[in-house]
């Protein structure tokens, strides 16, 4: 599989064009494409569970000066996140978008956006990172406005100005780490940060690098445009959004720059806690007052990515014992990958909901259940799983957390996140009493279960929530433990220059 | 050393211009001018006075050749990330026509539907 490593951004770009292309000739051609390519993708995402980490250099060129490919066991489980989840997407997209115009262009920016995150994850050099985010982002501006309603235009427009502050910010940092270190070859880059040390310049890098990072990721006071943007995008990009672009460009990136290329220190470890309790508890308080189903959902996801960015900052911090630091992030990656899959479960299902009923506004929803017994029942599971209740994933990745934060000696935290768990439960259970059950309107007395297209997706993510939360210690030893394993260790990622 | 807070002046502009005007011709304006402070930057980074163009030619050698002449990764990095400028300003430009065709108004605070 080493030498196909390129393919992940070379063939959702070219499928792209050859989608375009192909709609020309049939209506349906772009659908086909679309799905052929993210099949493709997803499978060979799995494929790559299997690989030792390697280095690919592109063109042959010899790294620090040729674009060097990186896979560890954390771009790994990133790949996989996003190709699967993708695959999903756009299976519930083929039923979906016929409510939209301009089907083939939908496809395309979706590839394009596909192409950037597999870029931002298998890249081992800084600029082309910021090429990739680069890529993603402004496909997913679009997407956002994909609509071109009122309120969609103006999401879009908000997002894009403070993407467009977070992106100058992330190439700020890369070039003040040019200036510096004279190389833009991550590993290159972090042996040589190994001999400066954290001199001035590089704490303005970190500062920027959070600044940009933490606005791609949502963190909280960055977190403005992430209520407005979500909810306007069609369903699957919701999904898409909130489950994975905000892993893939914000805290795959931070990860990847605070633990590999900077290297751990005690100050960002403070910061990335604060930042990760503020947005936990900020965003599930406001997510209550919410009545619209998709904004809750992204106050959800501000939250959610609170408890990631809490066990980051957790492991980043030096002075933690090793079996904490692996633990914290054990269960941050644990909930990374959970929160991409309920997340877009639960987006998914406000898609069909959405699609049924014609109306996010939960006040007039109700008793869906017996009307959409599929999307209700998905849509229980995926609330269950992210309230953290027991056999589903959610609870196993937040209490490896908790207690990681007990263990640490961060008892304070570590009551925050319990009772953000709580918060949760609070507001999905709202969620659930307004749009599933209690009585049903008059209005919706017609309503169907959404086509198959778009249960089948739901109910394949419903069964992942539930089976990742049932064979947990699989997970945990395979998967997890890999990705953990690759990000503590800094100097297997430096050897990468050396090997390959 | 005055070129660097040059750019440093630059990206100030476009970051007041970006915060404080109420226009969206103007935030677009600004976001651009930010954007151009971070390529001077980098230029900056790659500059040597009274350095040669890095082309190597028949019979120079190698070590005369990055003894004298300006960084040429900068410049590439620019050219890219002008590339990219110029395909956000373009969807930004794309927006701001079709939000103007749906309030009628450039003014930022009058479109205001969402609650952020």
């Amino acid at each position: 599989m080493q030498g196909y490593y390129p393919l992940f951004t070379a063939i959702p770009l070219a499928a792209t064009f050859i989608g375009l292309l192909l709609s020309k000739i049939g209506k349906r051609m772009a659908d086909v494409v679309a799905f052929l390519a993210t099949a493709i993708l997803a499978v060979m995402s799995v494929l790559m569970l299997f690989e030792s980490p390697f280095m690919y250099k592109v063109g042959g060129w010899l790294p620090p000066w040729g674009i060097m490919l990186a896979f560890d066991g954390l771009s790994a489980v990133l790949l996989v996140v996003i190709n699967v989840i993708s695959f999903l997407a756009i299976i519930f997209s083929l039923k979906y978008m016929t409510t939209y115009t301009a089907k083939p262009k939908y496809y395309g920016l979706f590839l394009l956006m596909i192409a950037g995150m597999n870029g931002v994850v298998i890249t081992g050099d800084l600029f082309n990172l910021y090429v990739f985010l680069e890529i993603a982002s402004i496909a997913s501006y679009a997407l956002v406005g994909f609509g071109c309603e009122r309120e969609e235009l103006e999401a879009s427009f908000k997002y894009l100005i403070l993407g467009g502050i977070a992106s100058t910010a992330v190439l700020f940092g890369i070039a003040f780490l040019y200036s510096i270190t004279g190389s833009l070859n991550m590993p290159d880059v972090a042996q040589q940060l190994e001999l400066v040390g954290i001199t001035r310049a590089v704490a303005f890098v970190i500062a920027l690098f959070i600044m940009g990072f933490g606005l791609k990721a949502s963190a909280v006071p960055f977190h403005a445009w992430l209520p407005d943007a979500h909810p306007s995008a069609p369903a699957p990009i919701s999904a898409m959004l909130s489950g994975v672009l905000i892993k893939a460009l914000g805290v795959y990136a931070i990860m990847r720059m605070m633990f590999h290329v900077i290297g751990r220190n005690e100050l960002v470890a403070s910061i990335m806690m604060f930042l990760g309790a503020l947005s936990m508890v900020v965003a599930g308080l406001l997510a209550i007052g919410q009545d619209d189903f998709k904004r809750m959902l992204a106050y959800s996801s501000i939250s959610q990515m609170g408890y990631v960015l809490i066990g980051l900052g957790l492991a980043l911090n030096p002075n933690v014992a090793t079996t904490v630091a692996a633990l914290a992030l054990i269960g941050a990656i644990f909930h990374l990958v959970n929160h991409a899959v309920f997340k877009s479960l639960l987006f998914l299902c406000s898609g069909s909901v959405e699609y049924r009923t014609g109306t996010r506004d939960l006040g007039k929803l109700g008793g869906l259940i017996r009307k959409m017994p599929v999307t209700g029942a998905t849509c229980s599971i995926g609330s269950l799983a992210i309230a953290g209740i027991p056999p589903f994933n959610g609870f196993w990745s937040k209490l490896i957390i908790i207690i990681a934060l007990i263990q640490g000696g961060y008892m304070i935290y570590g009551t925050i996140a319990v009772v953000v768990g709580f918060l949760t439960l609070v507001y999905f259970i709202k969620l659930q009493r307004e749009a599933l059950f209690g009585p049903l309107p008059e209005k919706l007395e017609g309503v169907r279960e959404a086509p198959f297209a778009m249960t089948l997706p739901l109910v394949i993510l419903a069964a992942l929530c539930v089976a990742l939360g049932i064979a947990y210690p699989l997970v945990d030893r395979q998967l997890l433990y890999a990705a953990q394993e690759a990000i503590l260790d800094k100097v297997a990622f430096m050897n990468l220059l050396m090997g390959g | 050393m005055i070129l660097y807070f040059l750019a440093l002046v630059l990206f100030v502009m476009g970051l007041y211009c970006l915060v404080a005007k109420k226009n969206i011709i103007k935030k677009i304006i600004g976001i651009t001018i930010t954007e151009y402070s971070i390529n001077l930057f980098l230029i900056l980074l790659g500059y040597r006075s009274g350095g040669v163009a890095p082309i190597l030619l028949k019979g120079m050698p190698r070590s005369e050749i990055a003894l004298h002449s300006v960084d040429p990764l900068p410049q590439a990095l620019v050219l890219t990330s002008i590339v990219i400028g110029l395909g956000v300003l373009a969807l930004m430009v794309a927006i701001c026509l079709r939000l103007y065709e749906k309030y009628k108004t450039f003014d930022m605070s009058e479109i205001n539907e969402l609650r952020g």
